[in-house]
């Protein structure tokens, strides 16, 4: 191999991108933009879930309940409804994701010590939100119960008692439970996904398309500079987008980052390999800029979406498509990057994930040095 | 007029690149009017402003009488017109092109038939319509599209370089049927690169960078451009023999053409007489030497390298280049 | 073929692309230091060849032999001692004139100094100094084919490939590019190169006439003149369409053309119906300026080989 060769070839390659204004905007503003759509647009949390009342006592119990509601950071009261048909046209016109109505003997029934049923109306017509409402809801009038069971023990001279079991939960590495932290590190995944392999899809197509790559096979070059000739450049603007992508998700997202450097650096450096590498496979064997622009879309961002666990936890899948997703890239780096900004995580419990990069990097490399042939048809 | 066409002061430009700059001309109805000029010269621009394929950014142009921009449908509906890469569909068989090309130019029933064959016989074509369009070769393909384009009999006809990339024997068939068309009083526009071809023209105009340099019929372009007199000289080994000469007395310019040099000197006698002595003097043998009538090259080059290829070369046309059959 | 050592050997070279024949058991041989002329339209199997003949189109069988190198057995060997200008462009246009010159001088492993020494005669040569800093995609056609001739160049290369190189160049420019060709025969390369100008076809030493991938003569141009049968009779008249119909059936004529302000007549013996034919032009009173035998160009020679039966 010839050092002068190679080094002429990304010489070249980097001459070219920076006069190309269009691969700028895709190194760049693309991944800013993905990230802003996707960081904020995908959030799985309910906060501040629009309730209506239709309070049929209005007593100072009620009030209670209904305070309880507000206090909550899930909840936030936005209407006060007079009649039952207020509130349901409240519920189908989007006013309110939950309804409460309160029966007219609630104070009554828990002065007599009995069960009072607080009817609640979910708008289930998305049918995750719908748990999580439920879920809370029921969180917060488990809280009232609580109170109102204490009020009454103490009313009637016993000890404040503490409930029998409790439940200590801790979350671990994402107190908040904001969702964020758990999306945007997909997030951050699928854009170096996609963009890892667009990037390189259509260098060497360009050349064919163009005629030059028929002038440069008739020289001593020789596959292996081409390859990594071409790559070296787009290589070092993977790096730069995925560090810029991570900063977004630090500084902007506030996604707590835990871990090594030099971790992060390693598990993206073998990602990044392994999607550049499938790019260029891309345009060597289809010699053509629009069916590589094609091809390197749909084998990159479905998996990064529905296979890498992104979207959807991989243990909830079928078996046989949990066996699918072993074969996609993205998963074992979602794994890592999460481990490491989120966990903190070393090297020694990931090097499965590494190891399995690794491979995919051999052997998506193999593939790609063989189907760049200097000759023609 | 019913059949010419009328360019005055046509320029199009393309941001800032000018294709076609203040051109000026006039065709009479029944020749065969050539323009020439390398590939990015203005000539493609040029035909198709004219078919109203394209709109002029300044000047005015009619064919038939009618102007390109205001009645580019109607003339349309007149003209033939033939584009470089002679838009056969290659998945369709010669006589569905035909026909493709007749309906699209109102040419039906008897009509048509009868066009049909005429097409077929004029391209050498019958008894091959069934033939994939594709698997006809330069040649056929360049006579079968000249078929489509005068089905509808248009008293003019606009052929951009319908002979590139075709052989010798196929364009010199190809200038026999323009000039059989021309005799029936057809007006035909004819661009072209190759020199040689412009012989066959009528009239001719040389166009270089968007500009006109010339306008005439081939022979008065050769005797008028060319400053001084043309010498022929075959001499071996030519290569040497072509720096001696460069540098004789009173040779203006020197280049290989053929298998000889073509001399271009002030006056012919005293050239001869240098160049002999000086060819002599290096032991180079010179085969024959005389004066002729320059070529269309010559006076081609006469006319553009006064200078202008020196200073500002023009941006490329790229498009057309990389288009090179 | 002759004593001379030969840079090219292509013996029974053949190659198809599915049903249509590109190249047909093609045999000829370039001498070292010749220009090489491969002549034929498109579709005659040119640009199949030279492919071949560069290493980069796998033949179906036959022999080639490049610059001692055997290009079948190892494609990649013959690389470093050619240059090939393919039909199409081949530069990069987002690159400017030097950074062209520069890559490819890297490719093939000129050292800096040597590149600059090479580079700044070649672009003299060709009238393109001062333009070393535009990109290539801004030059003009003709610039664009002399900047592929100086970046063939850089290297110094044995065999030249050129694949019609100087189509829909403007005169001028065309005239530079066989200057630049001229000056390297002195120093022992061999050029072979394609071409549809059949005046640029009467330059090279010695002529491949190619018709549906099938070698019809191979020899120097003189040669195949004259053993072009019969003669050529040129008559300048204004009447050359009347002629041509008149005297298309006349005895002893095998064709007839017309050319310019002329009309050509192919005959079976010049002499004989040169007296013919000006007999007849005097007894009809047909008007023109001289009638005289003239030497063949290459084209009657490829019109003569390769004309289709006319329809009567």
């Amino acid at each position: 191999m010839s050092l002068n060769r190679l080094s002429a070839i990304t010489r070249k390659e980097i001459i070219q991108i920076r006069r190309d204004p269009r691969s700028l905007l895709i190194v760049f503003l693309m991944p800013a933009m993905l990230m802003a759509l996707m960081g904020y647009g995908i959030s799985l949390d309910q906060k501040n879930v629009p309730v209506c009342v239709f309070d049929r006592e209005g007593s100072q119990q009620s009030q209670d309940l209904l305070k309880h509601f507000q206090a909550s950071i899930y909840f936030n009261v936005v209407m006060v409804n007079d009649d039952y048909a207020s509130l349901v046209r409240a519920i189908d016109r989007g006013k309110c994701s939950l309804g409460l109505v309160i029966p007219n003997d609630f104070s009554e029934q828990l002065r007599n010590g009995g069960e009072v049923d607080v009817q609640g109306i979910v708008d289930a017509t998305d049918d995750n939100t719908a748990n999580l409402i439920f879920g809370y809801g029921e969180a917060v009038v488990a809280g009232y119960s609580n109170d109102v069971q204490l009020q009454y023990l103490s009313s009637n001279g016993f000890a404040t008692m503490n409930a029998p079991v409790s439940v200590q939960s801790r979350t671990w590495f994402n107190e908040d439970l904001d969702s964020s932290n758990f999306i945007v590190p997909g997030v951050v995944v699928l854009v170096m996904a996609v963009i890892g392999t667009f990037l390189t899809s259509l260098t060497v197509a360009r050349e064919w398309e163009r005629g030059t790559m028929e002038q440069l096979v008739s020289t001593p070059v020789t596959p292996l500079e081409v390859t990594i000739g071409k790559l070296i450049p787009y290589f070092a603007l993977g790096f730069i987008d995925t560090i810029f992508c991570e900063a977004i998700a630090v500084f902007w997202f506030q996604v707590p980052f835990r871990g090594a450097f030099v971790m992060m650096f390693l598990a993206s450096a073998l990602f990044l390999a392994v999607v550049l590498l499938l790019g260029y496979w891309i345009s060597a064997a289809t010699k053509s800029q629009l069916a590589a622009s094609q091809f390197s879309l749909v084998l990159t961002f479905l998996p990064a979406f529905l296979l890498s666990g992104f979207a959807f936890p991989i243990d909830q899948m079928p078996i046989a498509v949990q066996a699918i997703t072993y074969l996609t890239p993205a998963r074992y780096y979602l794994t890592l990057v999460k481990a490491i900004f989120l966990k903190g995580t070393g090297v020694a419990p990931l090097m499965p994930q590494m190891f399995a990069l690794t491979l995919f990097a051999t052997i998506v490399g193999r593939m790609a040095l063989r189907s760049f042939r200097k000759v023609l048809e | 007029m019913e059949n010419s066409v009328l360019v005055r002061d046509l320029v199009k430009r393309f941001g800032t690149f000018t294709a076609v700059d203040h051109v000026s001309f006039e065709t009479q109805p029944g020749e065969v009017f050539g323009f020439l000029g390398p590939n990015g010269s203005g000539k493609s621009t040029t035909i198709r402003i004219l078919c109203g394929l394209l709109h002029p950014t300044s000047g005015r142009a009619e064919v038939a009488g009618l102007d390109v921009v205001r009645s580019s449908e109607q003339i349309r509906r007149q003209i033939g017109y033939m584009s470089q890469k002679f838009s056969l569909y290659n998945d369709l068989t010669v006589i569905e092109n035909l026909r493709f090309y007749g309906g699209l130019y109102n040419v039906v029933g008897g009509e048509l038939d009868e066009r049909i064959r005429w097409a077929l016989a004029m391209a050498g074509l019958s008894g091959r319509e069934h033939s994939l369009t594709g698997t006809l070769s330069g040649g056929w393909k360049q006579r079968l599209a000249l078929g489509c384009a005068v089905l509808h009999r248009p008293r003019i006809i606009f052929l951009d370089e319908p002979t590139s990339g075709v052989d010798p024997v196929s364009r010199r068939r190809f200038w026999e049927l323009i000039q059989e068309l021309s005799a029936e009083g057809v007006t035909v526009f004819v661009t072209t690169h190759y020199m040689d071809e412009a012989e066959y023209c009528n009239r001719l105009a040389l166009i270089f960078r968007g500009r006109l340099v010339a306008l005439g019929t081939p022979t008065e372009l050769k005797l008028n451009s060319v400053k001084g007199e043309i010498l022929m000289i075959e001499a071996s080994p030519l290569g040497q023999a072509l720096e001696v000469v460069k540098t004789a007395d009173g040779v203006r310019d020197a280049a290989v053409f053929g298998n000889a040099l073509h001399v271009v000197v002030a006056n012919a006698d005293a050239a001869m007489t240098a160049v002999r002595t000086a060819l002599d003097s290096r032991g180079i043998q010179i085969k024959r030497m005389g004066r002729i009538r320059p070529s269309l090259e010559d006076a081609f080059v006469a006319l553009t390298s006064d200078g202008a290829t020196r200073t500002a070369p023009s941006r490329a046309d790229a498009r057309t280049k990389s288009s090179c059959h | 073929m002759d004593s001379r050592s030969s840079d090219i050997e292509v013996r029974d070279l053949s190659k198809s692309f599915g049903d249509l024949i590109a190249v047909d058991h093609l045999s000829f041989s370039v001498h070292r230091g010749e220009i090489f002329g491969l002549v034929g339209p498109d579709g005659a199997g040119k640009t199949t060849t030279m492919r071949m003949l560069a290493g980069i189109l796998a033949p179906e069988s036959g022999a080639i032999t490049v610059a001692g190198c055997d290009v079948i057995a190892d494609p990649e060997a013959v690389k470093s001692r050619i240059s090939y200008m393919p039909q199409r462009f081949g530069l990069y246009e987002d690159l400017t004139v030097d950074e062209n010159i520069r890559f490819y001088a890297d490719l093939f492993g000129v050292a800096r100094k040597a590149r600059e020494e090479k580079a700044a005669p070649l672009l003299t040569a060709c009238g393109m100094s001062q333009f070393r800093t535009r990109l290539a995609g801004n030059l003009s056609g003709g610039m664009k084919q002399k900047l592929g001739l100086v970046c063939a160049l850089i290297h110094t290369p044995r065999v030249l490939l050129l694949d019609e190189p100087t189509n829909g160049v403007d005169p001028v420019s065309r005239r530079e590019f066989w200057g630049m060709l001229y000056s390297l025969l002195g120093q022992g390369v061999t050029i072979l190169n394609s071409t549809a100008y059949l005046d640029e076809a009467e330059r090279c030493h010695r002529l491949a006439l190619l018709h549906n991938g099938r070698l019809l003569f191979c020899d120097e141009p003189e040669n195949l003149k004259a053993r072009l049968p019969g003669a050529v009779l040129s008559i300048v008249t204004s009447e050359g369409r009347r002629l041509r119909t008149e005297l298309r059936h006349a005895p002893g004529v095998t064709g007839t053309v017309l050319v310019g302000d002329a009309i050509h007549i192919f005959v079976d013996d010049g002499a004989r119906r040169l007296k013919e034919i000006r007999g007849r032009l005097d007894a009809d009173h047909i008007d023109y300026a001289e009638i005289a035998e003239v030497p063949p160009t290459i084209e009657d020679v490829f019109v003569s080989a390769t004309a289709e039966p006319e329809a009567a």
